[in-house]
């Protein structure tokens, strides 16, 4: 039985994470499904909406409905991007004559990677041997809330064999990331940030796993700059890793 | 934009270490009493949900309410005034106290009258007014704000409030709790002795019977709302609920909300003044419903901010006020609740850092027990600013012409292969620690990465055809 697939890969991934994209991809293709990649997708129009640029990220919605037309699934590595489109978009083009009932579709069909794997595909997560056996601990990014529990975000990572793995104190404290927020208040994001960072570093983990880019691209950024060494990775790569589908070294 | 108050208010709560630990301690403890608190309720979703649909019934038909209750606070021999604006419920008190000769009142805590200076006005008009909740009389004495709708002091610490106890109650200094606040009860006892005057907010109001509640911790309530002759309380008009059979599921979910307690330790609830017959309780009570920007609220699209039943959850949860504390706000109602209400209530244009001012992690609509969609109003309210021009000029460029460039595939292309092409000056490896405004502001904190050697896309090309390899 093959699953087909689209990918949503998200324009941070795209840009700045693109091995992520490719551990989604192989670790879809490891449990049977058929992954496309429509090309002509960008951005879901998330960080318009956020910043109250609501014109735009209507324009942008009705792209992902027309990108994303007659795929039985649409799966993200994005928690955030996931939220916008079954949250947010279809809430956006609700009044839309032509595109509210295609963006309510498309919100039943996307799935945030993680609970992808779990729900769809029911993958077995305790008979997956980690192979990175350094101390890992885990994230959980702010807009995972409604997709999965803390409990269940976790689990994705506590419940591989033979994992080393270090509960996050206040793990649903935000990074300060927020998009635009990190930029216009700099000073409180650095807090927020700064805060992570010492509940990271008392856990004693090597590797930091984190399934939203944004959050990534903020703690691992903070943490370059006060010298901190420290692995960040995405779910996708450590299971990608796991199961022996990445030929490169990280 | 960066040379607003608000950035001012949060420079400084930033660099006050005191206040950071005192925030951080007292709101993490809290978000774990209410972690415990809601797990020993089996079905504390469902509370909330009831709790919300209540509330957003009551205020679909809120002048049916409203008027049912005035009906049966009067049935039951009290007086009801209703009060559009800040400055019309403070006359109306005041005349109270003036045709009755009063000039000595107690006040329980109440952020109602926090919103439209109660005190002052009173003080102004001659009625010596003091404060009963032990932090709402330590905020009175040492001439200061509360910072927390729940816990007025909690920007405080031990030594501050000593010192301003042996200041004015001329005790020895000592900064064991316990031991202060043993002085301010028996000071507190002396002046309930005396007064004439009791005002207290609402926390529920029960449409069929006409009864207020009133929740304290400290028995104060109870005191102000029974030994004074005139009992006046202040409430928002949103404060009503259909029926007093409705509190049971109130008063599970404040206290838990709250503090992390199954239940406030004093509920008073409140049907008329004294009756023949009564041993005690006031000679008369007043009721004053007060509007000010809640009707104009009610009707538009942020309604269900009117649903807060003011347990400071939010607060608590929220990572930017357990940064920034509650003074940064500027504002009666701090917190993700206050980013909200301020702007709503009060003065958009100088609020409107607020709305702007969080990372919309969504933890305050997580705990918030009538589920009021914090971040979504948020967003509303943003979205507002755009449309009123309420924004900085280089903000409204930048995310138009990003979001053009994001709707055309080959510009998107074009530009990360650009960016980085352009990364690559003054970079250090794969990172970047200095960047051009706005960016520039991100920098001062965080390297910033550069763009991935091969974007996703160009990547997908070579595993398409690897993959074709392998099948064949």
């Amino acid at each position: 039985m093959s699953v087909d697939v689209a990918l949503f890969v998200t324009c941070l991934t795209d840009t700045f994470h693109s091995r992520v994209g490719i551990a989604v991809v192989r670790v879809l293709r490891h449990f049977g499904c058929n992954v496309h990649f429509p090309e002509e997708q960008t951005c879901c129009g998330q960080p318009a909406y956020n910043n109250g640029f609501h014109d735009e990220a209507v324009v942008m919605g009705r792209r992902m409905v027309d990108v994303f037309a007659g795929f039985e699934h649409v799966v993200t590595p994005s928690g955030s991007c996931a939220s916008m489109v079954i949250h947010h978009t279809p809430e956006l083009l609700a009044d839309d004559a032509a595109y509210a009932e295609p963006s309510r579709k498309l919100a039943e069909r996307t799935w945030e990677f993680g609970r992808f794997l779990t729900e769809v595909l029911k993958v077995d997560l305790a008979s997956i041997p980690v192979r990175d056996d350094r101390p890992m601990t885990y994230h959980y990014s702010c807009h995972h809330r409604g997709i999965m529990t803390p409990e269940q975000a976790t689990g994705m990572i506590r419940k591989l064999s033979g994992v080393d793995y270090r509960p996050l104190d206040n793990i649903d404290q935000c990074c300060g990331f927020g998009g635009a927020f990190g930029v216009i208040y700099p000073q409180i994001s650095d807090a927020m940030v700064t805060d992570k960072l010492d509940c990271i570093a008392r856990t004693g983990a090597e590797v930091v796993v984190c399934s939203e880019a944004g959050c990534s691209m903020t703690i691992a950024g903070a943490a370059r700059r006060r010298g901190l060494s420290v692995t960040f990775k995405h779910v996708a790569e450590v299971l990608a890793e796991a199961l022996g589908l990445m030929d490169d070294k990280r | 934009m960066s040379g607003s108050w608000f950035y001012r208010n949060v420079a400084e709560a930033l660099a006050d270490d005191a206040l950071k630990a005192a925030i951080a301690s007292t709101s993490s403890k809290k978000m774990a009493s209410r972690a415990a608190a809601v797990r020993e309720v089996e079905n504390f979703d469902t509370l909330r949900d009831l709790a919300k649909q209540i509330k957003q019934h009551t205020l679909d038909h809120l002048d049916h309410y409203l008027d049912e209750f005035a009906r049966n606070v009067e049935a039951s021999g009290g007086v009801v005034h209703r009060a559009a604006t800040a400055e019309q419920a403070n006359a109306c008190i005041l005349g109270i106290a003036r045709r009755n000769g009063l000039t000595s009142c107690v006040k329980v805590k109440s952020m109602t009258t926090e919103e439209i200076g109660l005190t002052a006005a009173l003080e102004g008009g001659g009625v010596h007014t003091v404060e009963t909740d032990l932090g709402e009389f330590i905020v009175q004495i040492d001439d200061d704000r509360p910072s927390h709708i729940v816990t007025p002091i909690i920007h405080k610490n031990r030594k501050q409030v000593a010192t301003a106890m042996v200041r004015e109650l001329g005790i020895e200094y000592t900064e064991d709790p316990e031991t202060l606040t043993m002085h301010a009860r028996r000071h507190l006892r002396g002046v309930f002795r005396t007064c004439d005057m009791g005002v207290s907010g609402v926390n529920f109001a029960a449409a069929d019977t006409g009864t207020i509640c009133i929740c304290t911790n400290e028995g104060n309530g109870r005191l102000t709302v029974t030994r004074p002759k005139v009992h006046v309380a202040l409430m928002g008009i949103e404060k009503v609920i259909p029926r007093l059979a409705d509190l049971s599921i109130f008063l599970k979910i404040l206290a838990r909300s709250s503090t992390g307690q199954p239940i406030t330790v004093y509920n008073s609830l409140v049907t008329g003044p004294r009756r023949r017959g009564d041993r005690d309780g006031p000679e008369q009570l007043h009721v004053v419903l007060l509007d000010n920007g809640r009707s104009r609220v009610r009707l538009s699209e942020y309604r269900e901010a009117l649903q807060c039943i003011r347990c400071g959850a939010c607060l608590n949860a929220c990572p930017v006020y357990r940064r920034i504390g509650g003074h940064a706000y500027d504002s009666t109602y701090p917190g993700p609740i206050g980013k909200l209400l301020a702007p709503l209530l009060g003065d958009s244009s100088r609020y409107a850092d607020l709305p702007q001012a969080s990372s919309l992690c969504g933890l305050c609509k997580e705990v918030c027990p009538v589920q009021i969609d914090i971040p979504g109003l948020l967003v509303k309210l943003r979205r507002d600013q755009v449309t009123g021009k309420n924004v900085p000029l280089m903000r409204r460029l930048g995310f138009r012409l990003a979001s053009a460039m994001l709707t055309w595939p080959r510009g998107y292309h074009l530009g990360r292969q650009m960016a980085r092409w352009l990364s690559a000056i003054g970079a250090e490896g794969e990172w970047i620690a200095k960047l051009p405004p706005p960016v520039s502001e991100w920098t001062k904190y965080h390297d910033w990465p550069r763009p991935a050697k091969r974007s996703f896309r160009s990547l997908w090309k070579e595993e398409q055809l690897s993959q074709r390899r392998n099948e064949k």
